[in-house]
């Protein structure tokens, strides 16, 4: 009886009622849960004293904000997501989605309208508004902007859709002309473009490319072979202390150690891969990820070789094939050869096309190695090992070679890691970077690189932006640093995405070969594999 | 149904002695018996009978305790099984097996599932991935004939049509028989099919029938079969081993094995009024009093784990302290024996006429599914 009792009480409460109730209810878990995280702060006083600070404004806040936001999504949310199933009775149309009736025209003319205006005012904004006003003005222009891409994405969606990887790859390729092009409009002059291109290639561009290839090299190991590791960054260790030791002491060029860092990772990979062989699972979690721990203790005891904590500086800047160099003070300095103005930027624009070489390199031979006998054994390795050995195949190599292979792509980002920073250190090389880097292959849905590149553009490129975020210290105060919630955007962005789609942006897998016609698997079929 | 010609030539497989101990628990002892080429053979017994341990020692996923067992391919070379690594099995030997409960890669669509199963021809063509990186010629075209080979093995399986959907989404016969599809995809010399018929209704258990007929008759393939439908065993196969508690029982054609009297004690295949007329002809009703009270389950093993629950490791633990040996008391064939025997030298027994109707058959025959499998001998 108590059963059937508790859904007939529903039905009769109005959503209001139950609306109010719920939000008590998450008000009174909110202060809860907060009330010593939020509450209570213990700090320090002048002569060093242990104290207690007491926050119950903050507290405040943040309870009602939860039982508002409670209350509106019981009483507003709810019934309106249920009202989007429901069929009109008159038309027989169901409601026009959220999606259509947020982006409308005349939407899109009232942004390009305000960022046309904030542009146009943006040297004066501090002048008429005041400092605090004009920051939200410019956040305010960083939305516009985004709705009226978004706005254009939307239209275009199902041509988006058809052309996905091409038009990606079109844009990755005209980044950073465009960058340059609209700073140098904006700024009225091209050196003023170069400059501020800068922060745009390397904090977005670069660092987002470095982490879509290690993400599609651990995808050959975790999406596409099942084997759970989470040491990856060791092998991107060894990339860049290879091309660190063998470029500062022996002057080795980069495009000799470029191979010879993925060979050196390949080798440890394997190395790494006969003694967790026969590990499944858990285990094998737990041992790659001992092994990222070791690498990195040796790479800081190691100090005759490694120079420990203090780390390698001075590596080599890789050159143009020879032909032109990024040093200054060199004959053939980039600039010297074009005859034209000295500017840093052209080196991480070329590390910028060098790492996008790269990444589709990296995405070229997965995509290739999928459709060969070794990479469907790596798929059906990770559905059923057992049926493997019972059809021949040898499951020790076929562990081997997708260690090695992902091993060797972290390899290769790892000695363009060394030669873009010019300096290493072991503080670079730890467990947090390969959960990140794992992360970022199971938000993107494993063995899916579309969903990856999208998942490291979201994940890094986010908590780039966040850096951007300025106008947040109006907000919270002058001592607020939007960095460091950089790790709380990650894990909140994790949690939606998984409660969101369970199996990452792209959950379905494509066939690598098809009778009739090639169509999708559902995620639903395939398995995450057990080691 | 040919017992002619059992030269040693023309045995395909042959296993001499064979034992497999778990901890104390002995699941093969001592078991001999050979397949010939080109037939169907049956492996039939009670559940626990130990003969998925048999396939599993055939297949290299267990290394027998004891014991040899030699398979002759067609061009003359032999193999000793128990020596070869478990995936050389398939890949050397030509010895290809499917598993009692599926075990297909369920993401991958049906053809892919084909084309998993060509892995060694393909690897070879593609010169282990490097050549084929390149897009060279020859891999291209062993890769279009290994797509013709799947092809080929979907339309015998009646499968082409859901060629390019996940083998997941299959119903259960369907993927019984891409299992077997997948399994003749390897090329297979010997055939290994763990109760194909299980869970199967009985249009699905003629069209395997069929499947197995064409396969045995025009592909060349010898093959072994763990069968509890004894509709499919008596129809298709060409011989028959009884295994009662790991031990053999019984050997020969289907006829011979079916009115063999220590076979229908451990193992009723035949209606109750059968069992009564052969008991009778045996003529003790000792028997058939011994035969109500059913086996002590102490002394079998608890229940049929297969070797698919996990690594030997996993599942020996249930052995563990007591030494569990399977005492010959248990088994029904060995009562039969020692009654039989003990009426002979007692001639003053008294044979009654009436003899009590064999009212609870200790051991029902096999309805086929999957799930009433597990502890059916109580
Ligand atoms: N890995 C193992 N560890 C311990 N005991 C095992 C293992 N595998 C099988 N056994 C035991 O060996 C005996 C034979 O099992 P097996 O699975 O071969 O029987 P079966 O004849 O295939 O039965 P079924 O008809 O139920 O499939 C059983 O008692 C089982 O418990
Ligand atoms: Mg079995």
């Amino acid at each position: 009886m108590a059963v059937t009792a508790s859904p007939e009480r529903d039905i009769v409460a109005t959503p209001m009622q139950r609306a109010t109730r719920e939000a008590l209810y998450a008000g009174a878990i909110a202060l809860g849960l907060f009330v010593l995280f939020i509450g209570l702060k213990t700090d320090q006083n002048i002569s060093n004293e242990l104290i207690l600070v007491q926050r119950w404004g903050l507290l405040a806040i943040v309870v009602v904000l939860t039982m508002a936001g409670r209350f509106l999504y019981v009483a507003y949310g709810q019934p309106f997501l249920a009202n989007q199933k429901i069929v009109d009775v008159a038309t027989g149309l169901l409601p026009e989605s959220m999606a259509t009736r947020f982006f409308r025209l005349p939407y899109f003319l009232a942004a390009i309208i305000t960022v046309a205006v904030l542009v146009f005012l943006a040297g004066s904004l501090d002048g008429l508004l005041g400092p605090g006003l004009a920051g939200y003005a410019r956040f305010l222009r960083a939305l516009a902007i985004i709705y009226a891409l978004a706005s254009v994405m939307f239209y275009f969606r199902t041509f988006i859709h058809a052309h996905f990887s091409a038009l990606g790859i079109t844009a990755l390729a005209l980044y950073p002309v465009i960058v340059v092009l609209v700073l140098a409009l904006y700024g009225g002059s091209v050196a003023a473009g170069f400059q501020g291109s800068l922060k745009w290639v390397d904090n977005f561009g670069i660092q987002i490319l470095i982490y879509v290839m290690l993400a599609w090299g651990l995808n050959i190991v975790v999406g596409l072979a099942g084997l759970l590791d989470l040491g990856y960054v060791a092998f991107y260790a060894v990339g860049a202390y290879a091309y660190a030791l063998l470029g500062t002491q022996y002057g080795l060029s980069f495009w000799i150690l470029l191979p010879a860092a993925g060979a050196m990772a390949a080798f440890w990979g394997v190395l790494l891969g006969f003694p967790v062989l026969r590990l499944r699972g858990d285990y094998l979690a737990i041992v790659t990820l001992a092994f990222g721990e070791i690498i990195r203790l040796v790479l800081i005891n190691w100090r005759e070789v490694t120079n420990g904590s203090a780390g390698i500086s001075g590596i080599p800047k890789v050159t143009f094939f020879g032909l032109m160099t990024f040093n200054v003070s060199d004959p053939n300095y980039i600039a010297k050869v074009f005859d034209i103005a000295t500017s840093s930027a052209y080196y991480k624009i070329f590390l910028y096309y060098l790492i996008l070489g790269l990444c589709l390199l990296t995405a070229f031979v997965t995509i290739r190695l999928r459709r060969m006998p070794v990479g469907r054994a790596w798929e059906a390795l990770r559905e059923d090992e057992i049926a493997c050995r019972s059809l021949g195949i040898n499951t020790t190599t076929t562990k081997l070679t997708a260690f090695a292979t992902g091993a060797m792509f972290g390899g290769f980002a790892g000695s363009f890691f060394a030669a873009r920073q010019g300096f290493v250190s072991p503080e670079s090389f730890i467990f947090l970077e390969s959960a990140i880097i794992l992360a970022i292959v199971v938000l993107g849905g494993m063995g899916s690189l579309v969903g990856i590149a999208v998942a490291a553009m979201v994940m890094i490129g986010g908590t780039e932006v966040l850096r951007e975020l300025d106008f947040l210290k109006q907000v919270f105060g002058p001592d607020f640093t939007p960095e460091l919630y950089r790790m709380l955007l990650f894990g909140m962005a994790m949690v939606i995405v998984m409660l969101w789609k369970p199996r990452g942006f792209v959950g379905s897998r494509e066939p690598t070969a098809f009778l009739k016609e090639s169509r999708a698997v559902s995620g639903s079929f395939t398995k995450e594999g057990h080691g | 149904m040919s017992d002619a010609s059992p030269s040693m030539n023309d045995a395909i497989l042959q296993v001499e002695h064979l034992s497999m101990k778990f901890g104390g628990l002995v699941a093969i002892g001592d078991l001999s018996f050979q397949a010939r080429r080109g037939e169907i053979t049956a492996l039939i017994g009670p559940n626990g009978a130990g003969k998925t341990t048999v396939f599993n020692c055939i297949t290299g996923f267990y290394k027998p305790s004891e014991g040899m067992i030699t398979l002759s391919r067609r061009d003359g070379s032999s193999f000793l099984l128990e020596r070869l690594p478990n995936h050389e099995i398939p890949a050397r030997a030509k010895v290809a097996r499917t598993f009692q409960n599926i075990r297909l890669f369920s993401g991958m669509t049906l053809l892919e599932n084909l084309l998993v199963a060509q892995h060694n021809k393909l690897m070879k063509a593609s010169g282990y991935t490097v050549l084929g990186l390149f897009g060279f010629s020859g891999y291209r075209m062993a890769s279009a004939e290994s797509i013709d080979l799947a092809r080929h093995w979907l339309e015998k399986a009646d499968l082409v049509d859901r060629a390019d959907d996940p083998a997941g989404d299959l119903p259960y016969g369907a993927q019984r028989r891409l299992e077997i599809a997948r399994a003749m995809c390897t090329g297979p010399e010997l055939l290994c099919l763990d109760e194909p018929a299980a869970g199967l209704n009985p249009k699905e258990s003629m069209a395997l029938n069929a499947l197995l007929m064409d396969i045995k008759d025009n592909t060349g393939t010898s093959i072994l079969l763990i069968e509890h439908d004894m509709a499919v065993v008596m129809q298709i196969s060409d011989h028959v081993v009884v295994l009662e508690y790991g031990r053999k029982i019984s050997d020969g054609s289907p006829h011979a094995v079916r009115t063999d009297p220590r076979v229908i004690a451990a193992y009723l295949g035949v209606e109750d009024e059968d069992v009564e007329t052969v008991l009778t002809e045996v003529g003790d009703e000792d028997v058939i009093e011994q035969l109500d009270t059913g086996p002590d389950s102490a002394h079998g093993p608890g229940t049929s784990s297969s070797f698919l629950a996990g690594p030997v490791t996993d599942t020996v633990g249930h052995s563990e302290g007591e030494r569990v040996t399977v005492s010959k008391a248990a088994s029904k064939a060995g009562q039969v024996d020692a009654r039989s025997s003990a009426a002979a030298s007692k001639p003053s027994a008294a044979k009654s006429s009436a003899a009590k109707p064999a009212t609870k058959a200790p051991v029902k025959p096999k309805t086929p599914g999957v799930s009433n499998r597990r502890g059916g001998r109580k």
